[in-house]
Order: structure tokens, then sequence, then C-alpha cells
């Protein structure tokens, strides 16, 4: 899932400032299971706006409304009633929220009550951790489902590097060393001969090369 | 000569039905005098609460939010009181980086024996608001609209 984290409240008012009646835009998807965009936090930075507008004299006038996904259209247009009520949207929606939603409103501020931070997953309770760099060709398969490309620090394909001390990272101590993982894990699988090949050098052209990224599915398209 | 009315704080208590509340109880039945600015809001155990909870206290009027669970260690439900705990330094955060100072919200552990302490909790938190003074929000100026859709 989409990993984000609250922005906080000063830097929120900063944005806000000046306007009167805002729509606070929560998202039931991936933020709202990373406890950063949910229902619930809608109501806790409404409630902290509110807050702030009453000892700043602001005058803000908040609302609060939850659509099940920002990212689709679909939900966009069920909020379409509320939406119109308001001068600016606070979306705690991922990047791809916000800008689907400032899509659909050409002439209404969208603002982003939210720092998107990555594609990962919970580890601990309160504690996620980035996976998946999204870099549009997956080697996975090449590293016993262990991504070097997020995990290690120098993002090496051909590691280890050697730095690493205890089988922690020696950039971050705080983080397993991935090759040591990814060592472990193909040894317990029996495909430790994997590590024999010498991976190219990777087609970073499926990153973020020249503008965004987009898929076309001519089966789909009507 | 007319004088003005000195700022008596409101002051919204959670208080654990396993301690504090029982505490509450006790003090009353020691005839333990304590101010009356204090309303007790009776909670299952304060892992109830929620940090909307004690936003919206403050959000409708509330000068300061005392919550009050079991001592470290003797909840109830294992580790409610420390839960509690970590959402009420969040949300002393929160408020805190809303305008609001930290001291307003405080979280006291106190066992169902400690009627006395909790008279003097209740005291000592009154004061500390005293001379923060009144919460700056203006519950007549929240509005809060909860849209619905469907």
């Amino acid at each position: 899932m989409i990993v984000a984290q609250r922005k906080r409240i000063p830097e929120l008012v900063e944005i806000l400032k000046g306007n009167k009646r805002i729509l606070v835009l929560g998202c039931g998807t991936c933020v709202a299971v990373c406890l950063a965009g949910g229902e619930r936090e809608v109501s806790i930075i409404s409630s902290a706006l509110r807050i702030a507008s009453n000892v700043q004299e602001l005058d803000f006038e908040i609302g609060e409304l939850t659509i099940e996904r920002q990212c689709d259209n679909v939900f966009i247009e069920e909020a379409a009633e509320t939406i119109e009520k308001y001068d600016v949207i606070l979306s705690l929606g991922c990047g791809a929220g916000v800008q689907a939603v400032a899509e659909r409103y050409a002439e209404k501020p969208v603002y982003p009550g939210l720092n998107t931070a990555f594609i990962g997953i919970l580890e601990e309770r309160g504690l996620w951790a980035e996976k998946c760099a999204a870099c549009g060709s997956c080697v996975l398969h090449q590293y016993g489902g262990i991504c070097p490309i997020t995990r290690c620090a120098k993002h090496m394909l051909n590691g280890p590097c050697g730095g690493s001390r205890e089988d922690r990272c020696e950039v971050r101590p705080d983080l397993s060393c991935a090759w040591q993982l990814i060592y472990k894990r193909l040894k317990g699988i029996g495909q430790l001969d994997r590590l024999r090949k010498i991976e190219q050098p990777k087609n970073w052209r499926m990153n973020l090369d020249g503008g965004c990224r987009v898929i076309v599915r001519e089966d789909h398209r009507i | 000569m007319m004088r003005a009315n000195p700022f008596e704080p409101k002051i919204v208590a959670f208080c654990c039905h396993y301690c504090a509340y029982a505490a509450a109880d006790l003090a009353g039945s020691m005839r333990l005098q304590y101010p009356t600015n204090i309303r007790i809001i009776r909670t299952p155990c304060t892992g109830k609460l929620e940090v909307e909870y004690f936003m919206r206290a403050f959000e409708y009027g509330a000068d300061g939010v005392l919550v009050a669970g079991c001592e470290e260690g003797s909840c109830h439900f294992i580790e409610g009181n420390l839960m509690a705990k970590r959402r009420v330094n969040y949300a002393r955060e929160l408020l805190s980086e809303s305008g609001l100072e930290r001291k307003r919200l405080r979280m006291v552990n106190i066992s169902a024996a400690m009627g006395t302490v909790f008279a003097e909790t209740v005291k000592d938190m009154i004061e500390t608001v005293r001379k923060l003074g009144p919460n700056p929000v203006r519950s007549d100026h929240v509005n809060v609209k909860q849209e619905i859709h469907r």
C-alpha cells in the first residue's frame, strides 16, 4: 500500500490561510490503513485545525468527509454535491488522490494534507517500512523476493558491498543488510546459484524518465 | 463595587471504571473536598479513549482534560493504560501544534484505593489550568460539520 504521514498543523495553517470554507477530504483506502488519512484522521486533523483557527482567529469553517478512494473518479463523483459547497479542499489522500480530485475540479484549489512517503507494508503495530521503489521492471525473482533496489542503501544489484557488520547495513546500522537477507532467503529456498549470475545494469528508463509513466491496456479501452 | 468573575476552569476527567472512578467515589465516601470544576466521564478503560475525544473536548471549550487510569502494570485489560499514555502524548503534541498548551491535557495513574491522591490530583490540575487561563477556543465559534454522502 501507499504509506503517508500527516503534515504538521502549522504547515497546514500556512497552506490554508486566507480561505474560509474548507473541506477536509479523507480517503478510505491506503492512507486509512496506514493511519494517516482515513475517517478518524480526518476528524482529528479537522479538530486541530478548528482549534488553530480559533486561537489564531483565522475564521475557518471546516467540513469533514471521507470517500472510499480518492484516486478513482467514480468515488470522487459521489462526493460532488458536498465538494461544491466548499471553497477549497484539503485532501488527506496520497499524491495521486490529491491530483485526481484536482483534475476533477478545475476551478477549486486542492491542497495536500499529507506527505506521501513510499510503497510499503505494516511491519509491526505502528511501524511501516518501504518495500517497493516502483522502478518499473521488477527483479524480485532474482533475489528471493527481497528487493535490493529498495532495501539496500546502495541499491546494489550485484552485492553485497562488503561493508556490512554483523548483518547490519553500514550506511544505516538500524537496518538489516539487504544482501544478507537475500543470501539467507536464497539459501533457504535452494536457489543460491542465482547469485552466480551477474546482473546487467538496470534499465532505468522504466523509472521516472521523461515524465510520468503511463500504462495503456488496449483490451480494456472503450 | 462589582468584581469581574474570577476564572473557574472547566476540567473534563476521563476516569477508568476500575481505578480512578472508584478512587473518586472513595474520595466522596471519605468526605474529602475537592473543587467542583471537574466533570467526570466514566470509561471502561483508558485504553478506550481516542485522540479525537481529547481534541473534541478542547474544541467544545474544556479548559483542561484529565485522563486517570490504573497504575502501570495494573490495567484490568493488561495494557489499556499504556495505550492511553501514548495517545495522550500524541494529542499533547497535536494541541501544541494547534496553539494550545500541552499542560492542559494530563494523564495520571491512580489506584482504586487512592481517594486522597485523587482529590489532590484534581486540585493540582485545576491550579495548573487556572494559571494557564481560559481555553482560547470559544466553543460558540466552533462549527463541526460532519458531511455525509450516500
